[in-house]
């Protein structure tokens, strides 16, 4: 048992410039600035588009050169102290302004005070858009802390442990080593069902979880429970939430497998397309039973909800109903410790929720006492 | 109760779960004498068994495929001597609730050798739970009904059900290839099943899943009347003036 010491997660910090939910939002948010001060400009409501359509002719331009500048230097800005960093972006928007604004002269002379007018307006645009997102993030981070509230309970089902102890009780005489297997089984999936859940794992751990846990279920079921694994093509480094695939799989063992006496597969696909991880599960899908859908759907709404806490729009979970399967559909972005611990910096504060991943992995900043050091 | 040892039926879908039993059962066998007649993976398993080789007490499972323990109890009381039934859960907070609240006797698992030993010494003076208290308990609608013929307990599947029609003491269960007496009530099995049946007439409830279609027919004073078209049986059922409105909606609904 360790406890875990954050620094303030209070602190503010730059968004990740790098995540399309940040990226999206500040477009939105330039936009629709560049759309009110077109309304309050024109002198008449038929102006409004035409004067809207010449305000974005110069921002955009502005506007893009900025966001490629932050995209390209996000990993160096991630690891300054955030005023350092938030007075970095303010000298890019400068320096962006600048050779927008000679670009433009050159197309046609631009009239005396053009250039300071344009800096200004970016610079308050910069001011306001960190505020906001340091106001997002304070906001999301009890959102962060609950994520692990959520792991736990995307806890397994009560009924599992029971009939898994029933289980390997029945072993005990018959066959002890088996016993033992079964029990070192369960003691590593409660290690992890019991554990801070904050911090993304590789997903081969989360694989390897998975087949503990279906190790158990096979020993309940037997013959009625065949586990078809496809994972030879899956990024093992890639992170993702932990029990992301566990809970899942539960359900699907659950609602797949035991309500048939009839013998049925659970499948599990992983694999990495175009820079991203996809999980695929499918179980024989079973219409009946009544309070079969809610359990589900919770399950589902937790993974989902985590997902987006982490991945923020870059992640989805789909879940569909075929004839006689029931599958759903996970796709995250792939990422690793090594491209995390580039991104990292000892420096940086707690966890920065909902718009960067990054950050919720943040560990560089934990430090870990035993138990007896405690007292 | 016959006099010897207390013979036993355990029935889960688990097979560790019964073998666990069947230690605990033999661990019992120095203090009380009692035999394990079979075991069951479900309860239309554990009824076939029963019908040839009765039990005195029936140790089941809750949650089961095809036929679930709640159930199975519902069915055992239709045997000339119902066994006494308790049910083993392994964690069901509501079943647990409601079993508190009907006094139905249930056997947590993993199940304690005491506990199961206390359990075995009431069996002789229990009572089958009556067919009232099961209907308490939470689960889903049955899916067999069950009749019975000859002394032998014979399930009829739901699926397969055509129509019910109360007449006078019984109800005839009217299935594509023949017809089963029911004592039963038909307000009862309307609420139990009712998604599954429409009430064509006061006494009578057709599946809806069975259902062709409707025919308009006149009798000879000049009265016009619909009838309902059942797939898989050549009669046909009245539809009362009073449920006329079906004819629109269940048409509806096969249309859609």
């Amino acid at each position: 048992m360790a406890v875990i010491i954050r620094q303030n997660p209070n602190q503010p910090a730059l968004p990740d410039f790098r995540n399309l939910g940040t990226v999206l939002r500040i477009l939105l948010a330039v936009n629709a600035g560049v759309a009110i001060v077109a309304l309050a400009r024109a002198p008449q409501l038929s102006a409004v588009y035409p004067e809207w359509i010449e305000g974005t002719a110069t921002v955009e331009p502005y506007l893009l050169l900025v966001l490629a500048a932050l995209w390209a230097g996000s990993p160096w800005l991630a690891k300054l102290p955030f005023s350092v960093g938030a007075g970095l972006v303010a000298l890019v928007t400068i320096l962006a302004g600048r050779v927008v604004f000679s670009a433009m002269d050159m197309l046609a002379p631009q009239p005396p005070g053009t250039l300071l007018r344009w800096i200004l307006c970016g610079l308050v645009a910069v001011a306001v858009l960190l505020f906001y997102f340091n106001l997002r993030a304070r906001a999301l981070s009890p959102a962060i802390t609950e994520a692990r509230l959520q792991a736990l309970q995307a806890r397994i089902r009560p009924h599992f442990l029971f009939n898994s102890i029933n289980a390997v009780l029945s072993l005990v005489r018959t066959d002890p080593r088996r016993a033992e297997v079964a029990l070192e089984d369960m003691a590593d999936l409660f290690r992890v069902l019991m554990r801070d859940n904050r911090d993304l794992t590789p997903l081969e751990d989360e694989v390897e979880l998975c087949r503990q846990y279906l190790e158990l279920e096979q020993l309940r079921l037997g013959d009625r429970l065949t586990v078809d694994w496809n994972v030879k093509s899956m990024p093992a480094d890639a992170l993702v939430p932990p029990l992301m695939l566990q809970p899942l799989l539960e359900n699907a063992v659950y609602h797949g497998i035991e309500p048939s006496s009839a013998p049925g597969t659970v499948s599990i696909n992983l694999f990495l397309s175009r820079g991203e991880v996809h999980a695929i599960l499918k179980n024989p899908y079973r219409a009946t039973g009544g309070n079969h859908h809610s359990g589900n759907k919770m399950a589902l709404a937790n993974v989902r909800e985590r997902l987006a806490l982490h991945f923020d729009a870059e992640a989805s979970l789909e879940s569909r109903v075929t004839k006689d399967a029931y599958e759903v559909h996970i796709r995250i972005p792939y990422r690793t410790a090594v491209s995390e611990s580039s991104l990292a910096a000892p420096t940086v504060t707690g966890p920065m929720p909902g718009s960067d991943s990054e950050r919720s992995r943040d560990s560089n900043v934990r430090i870990i006492v035993p138990q007896a050091a405690r007292g | 109760m016959a006099e010897g040892p207390l013979r036993v039926l355990l029935v889960d879908d688990e097979a560790p779960a019964r073998r666990r039993l069947r230690e605990l059962l033999d661990d019992c066998t120095s203090v009380l004498p009692l035999t394990v007649i079979g075991e069951a993976q479900h309860g239309r398993e554990a009824l076939d068994l029963l019908q040839s080789a009765p039990a005195d007490l029936v140790l089941t499972d809750i949650h089961m495929p095809d036929m679930d323990g709640v159930e199975l109890a519902r069915h055992l009381l239709k045997l000339s001597h119902p066994p006494v039934v308790i049910f083993t859960t392994a964690f069901h907070e509501h079943a647990v609730q409601a079993f508190e609240l009907n006094a139905v006797d249930y056997l947590m698992k993993p199940i304690r050798v005491q506990r199961l030993l206390s359990a075995l010494h009431k069996v002789p003076r229990l009572r089958p739970v009556t067919a009232e208290k099961l209907a308490q308990l939470p689960t889903t609608a049955r899916r067999f009904l069950s009749v019975t013929e000859r002394s032998r307990v014979v399930l009829v599947p739901l699926d397969e059900v055509v129509y019910l029609k109360a007449e006078l003491k019984y109800i005839t269960i009217r299935t594509a290839q023949r017809e089963f007496l029911l004592e039963e009530s038909l307000t009862k099995l309307e609420c139990e099943f009712g998604a599954r049946f429409v009430r064509v007439h006061r006494n009578c409830l057709a599946a809806r899943d069975h259902i062709r279609g409707f025919e308009r027919r006149v009798n000879d004073d000049g009265d016009a009347h619909w009838e309902v078209l059942l797939a898989g049986v050549p009669e046909t059922l009245p539809v009362s003036r009073r449920q006329q409105f079906v004819v629109r909606d269940v048409g509806r609904e096969t249309a859609a």
